[in-house]
């Protein structure tokens, strides 16, 4: 019984490990995604709708192009990867409207990325048709190498088996973190969002760059909207990212602005979601409602006790005018 | 007196005539009403082709719409009960934001007080009714308020941000009403919710609230249409405009708006930021915990799991759209109320409900990017450009 016990436990505790990875990976590029617009002085509360409106577009090319009529995509990987891309053009194309509404109109940036938001829901949500249908989701881009029974086949099954966004998502966090501190590329953007003027004065294109940093600010909300309905749930449904965006900015400020710090918080989010759905697996009975609260209060005690007085880009929120 | 008046009319400036003045604010407000009805008017377009886009006939679906939210009184009642919440929560977001907090929480606290109202509303019996329903409203504005304190203490003393503890509280306090609802598992291994009625079949809801609890009704519809109008709007009302003179006559909407506008000004000349944080989100907070109530106590007669789903960040955007004025926020809300009443009837033309929420953000957009109207229509209008509400992240 024992060996049994512990037999389930392991399996318990790699269901857990495996659901913490799913549940942070759209978390972690979102929270990458406000990184880069607010390390630009942009806030942007629209990530939520900007994962909505890639999660729907990349679903609804999925099914346009598993239509029986389509013969160039016979390949699946290739219809697949047509289809992220469109996720994150999308993706992108939001970032800079939001980026237009910004710098060009000098709309509040609470207001656009609020804009977005409603935006999203609503034409998402109005052309969405409840019979769509598609050919499958994104296979796992390297399957477990070990045999069963192995103790190692254990490990495998935490790092394999995934697909290929989720070990994209952990590249593009090092290489933000790489970009933003290493490169002229991060001083520059780091330095409009702290003193626009200063940077413009030293002869940086300041719009310009805001409009490139929002491309790819949207861009990655594109990828997680994408991660959603092409590799992980498989299919849309309306209001789907349930709060996911605003998550993903509480795991930014929780990381205190730096990429690798934001994948902390995500992995730690993501843990508590998956713990939620596993305890009734460990044999603990409790209502599961309140087990679900666990990972939102969590968040709060952590935001409040342990990060304290995070110190954000200075010029974050602000219209910045070109003199 | 006489000499003053005499001495004043004869050294100041040329008074104005009536007329002139009457002209001069008729210019003004038209000026102020051509971009908003511009910006609705442009937004109602786009509608049009996306509904033509869904091979929809455009005219149909809004006859639909305003037949359904004002033309007939079953509908223009069920469009004002959709306003009286959606004024107070409108409220409860711009207050907090003449204040320079951006509080997304409305939402949860709306289901704090919801609950609370229902709690109060069926626990105690044998009560005069204008006690009952001031007790149970005090009940919701009390957890609302409660509910909108703690992040801003969270805010005051940790500096963790309103946006995103609030948002971390609406998800808990939807969780707790769930929880207090449920109906527990069938082998009773999970007992049943504190407040869950056990006699509501399989649907987890509170138990009903007394009558003596129930909003009094001030229009009655003409029968066979149930819901009725009562006080709910009126308590609204009542809320905004006093909610409009605390901000503008008092000394405490004084310091609020200062330190809206810039806390470290306003710290310096002598106001205690941080117990005008606390004391923004709770107020805040009671408005939307008494947005609850009306709900609860005058349309639902009891809290039922996501019956107020969406209403919280309806509430940003009726905000939004009347620059946080408490006035302007009574006509957003109809609108938005009428809007919501509208789709039912809409949908019969076959157009799906999101439409609505495509025109709202337009309509938004358009509103706070007045350039764009301005460009498309080519009118020249004397304005301030666009509103500045957030003060980015931690300035404070």
């Amino acid at each position: 019984m024992d060996i049994l016990g512990l037999t389930i436990t392991t399996g318990a505790v790699i269901a857990t490990l495996n659901a913490t990875i799913r549940q942070a990976i759209p978390i972690t590029l979102g929270s990458q995604s406000g990184l880069l617009s607010e390390r630009s002085s942009i806030v942007n509360i629209g990530i939520e709708g900007m994962m909505l409106m890639s999660a729907f577009s990349g679903y609804m090319m999925n099914s346009y192009l598993s239509g029986s009529d389509i013969s160039t995509f016979a390949d699946d990987n290739m219809r697949l990867g047509v289809c992220v891309l469109v996720g994150v053009l999308t993706g992108g194309l939001m970032g800079l409207f939001h980026a237009l509404l910004c710098i060009r109109y000098k709309v509040d940036h609470i207001i656009s990325g609020t804009v977005v938001n409603i935006l999203a829901a609503g034409v998402t949500g109005y052309f969405y048709n409840a019979q769509t249908e598609t050919k499958g989701k994104i296979p796992p881009l390297i399957s477990n190498p070990w045999e069963k029974g192995d103790f190692l086949y254990n490990v495998g099954a935490v790092l394999f088996d995934k697909d290929i966004i989720t070990y994209l998502t952990f590249v593009i966090v090092g290489f933000i973190a790489f970009a933003l501190f290493r490169t002229v590329w991060g001083l520059r953007t780091r330095s409009i969002g702290e003193n626009p003027r200063a940077a413009d004065t030293l002869g940086i294109n300041v719009y310009r760059l805001q409009y490139t940093n929002l491309f790819f600010s949207g861009a990655l909300a594109g990828l997680a909207g994408a991660y959603l309905t092409l590799a992980d749930v498989g299919v849309f449904e309306r209001g789907m990212t349930a709060g996911k965006g605003f998550i993903a900015l509480a795991v930014m400020i929780f990381g205190k602005w730096h990429p690798v710090g934001a994948l902390m918080g995500a992995l730690l989010f993501g843990f508590l979601t998956a713990l939620q759905s596993q305890l009734q697996f460990f044999g603990i009975v409790v209502p599961h409602q309140l087990v679900a609260l666990i990972p939102y209060a969590v968040t709060v005690i952590v935001l409040a006790g342990f990060v304290g007085r995070a110190r954000p880009p200075a010029h974050v929120g602000q219209a910045y005018e070109v003199e | 007196m006489a000499t003053i008046a005499k001495s004043g009319a004869v050294k100041g400036p040329p008074v104005p005539s009536i007329v002139t003045k009457i002209v001069n604010s008729l210019r003004d407000l038209s000026n102020t009403l051509l971009i908003p009805a511009l910006a609705i008017l442009t937004a109602i377009l786009v509608g049009s082709v996306m509904i033509l886009l869904a091979g929809r006939d455009p005219i149909a679906a809004y006859t639909g719409l305003v037949e359904g939210a004002w033309l007939e009184p079953r509908g223009l009642v069920q469009s004002l009960l959709k306003t009286s919440p959606l004024i107070l929560s409108g409220l409860a977001v711009g207050f907090a934001f003449k204040g320079g907090l951006f509080n997304i929480g409305a939402q949860g606290q709306l289901i704090v007080g919801s609950v609370a109202a229902a709690w109060a509303g069926y626990a105690f019996s044998g009560l005069p009714s204008w006690l009952h329903i001031i007790l149970a409203m005090g009940a919701a504005a009390i957890a609302g308020a409660l509910w909108g304190a703690i992040p801003g203490a969270l805010k005051a003393y940790s500096g963790a941000h309103e946006v995103i503890t609030t948002i971390m509280f609406n998800f808990i306090a939807s969780r707790i009403a769930e929880w207090m609802i449920s109906l527990g598992s069938a082998d009773g291994k999970i007992p049943a919710g504190p407040l869950a009625d056990p006699n509501s079949g399989a649907i987890s809801r509170t138990k009903p609230v007394l009558d003596s609890a129930r909003l009094p009704v001030v229009f009655e519809v003409p029968p066979p249409s149930v819901p009725n109008l009562n006080i709910g709007l009126f308590i609204a009302v009542a809320a905004a405009i006093l909610i409009m003179l605390l901000v503008n006559r008092t000394t405490f909407g004084f310091e609020l708006r200062m330190v809206g506008l810039n806390p470290s000004a306003a710290q310096y000349a002598g106001v205690n930021v941080k117990r005008m944080t606390i004391s923004t989100m709770a107020i805040a907070g009671c408005l939307a915990g008494l947005a609850g109530a009306v709900q609860t106590l005058g349309i639902n007669g009891y809290y039922e799991a996501n019956q107020s789903l969406g209403l919280g960040f309806d509430s940003i955007t009726v905000s939004l759209l009347a620059s946080n004025n408490p006035i302007g926020i009574m006509f957003s809300a109809f609108m938005f109320g009428s809007m919501d009443q509208g789709t039912t009837r809409m949908q019969r033309s076959g157009v799906a409900p999101e439409l609505i929420l495509v025109i709202q953000a337009l309509i938004l957009m358009f509103i706070a990017a007045p350039q764009i109207i301005r460009w498309l229509y080519r009118v020249r209008v004397s304005g301030k450009g666009g509103q500045k509400l957030s003060t980015g992240w931690g300035q404070r």
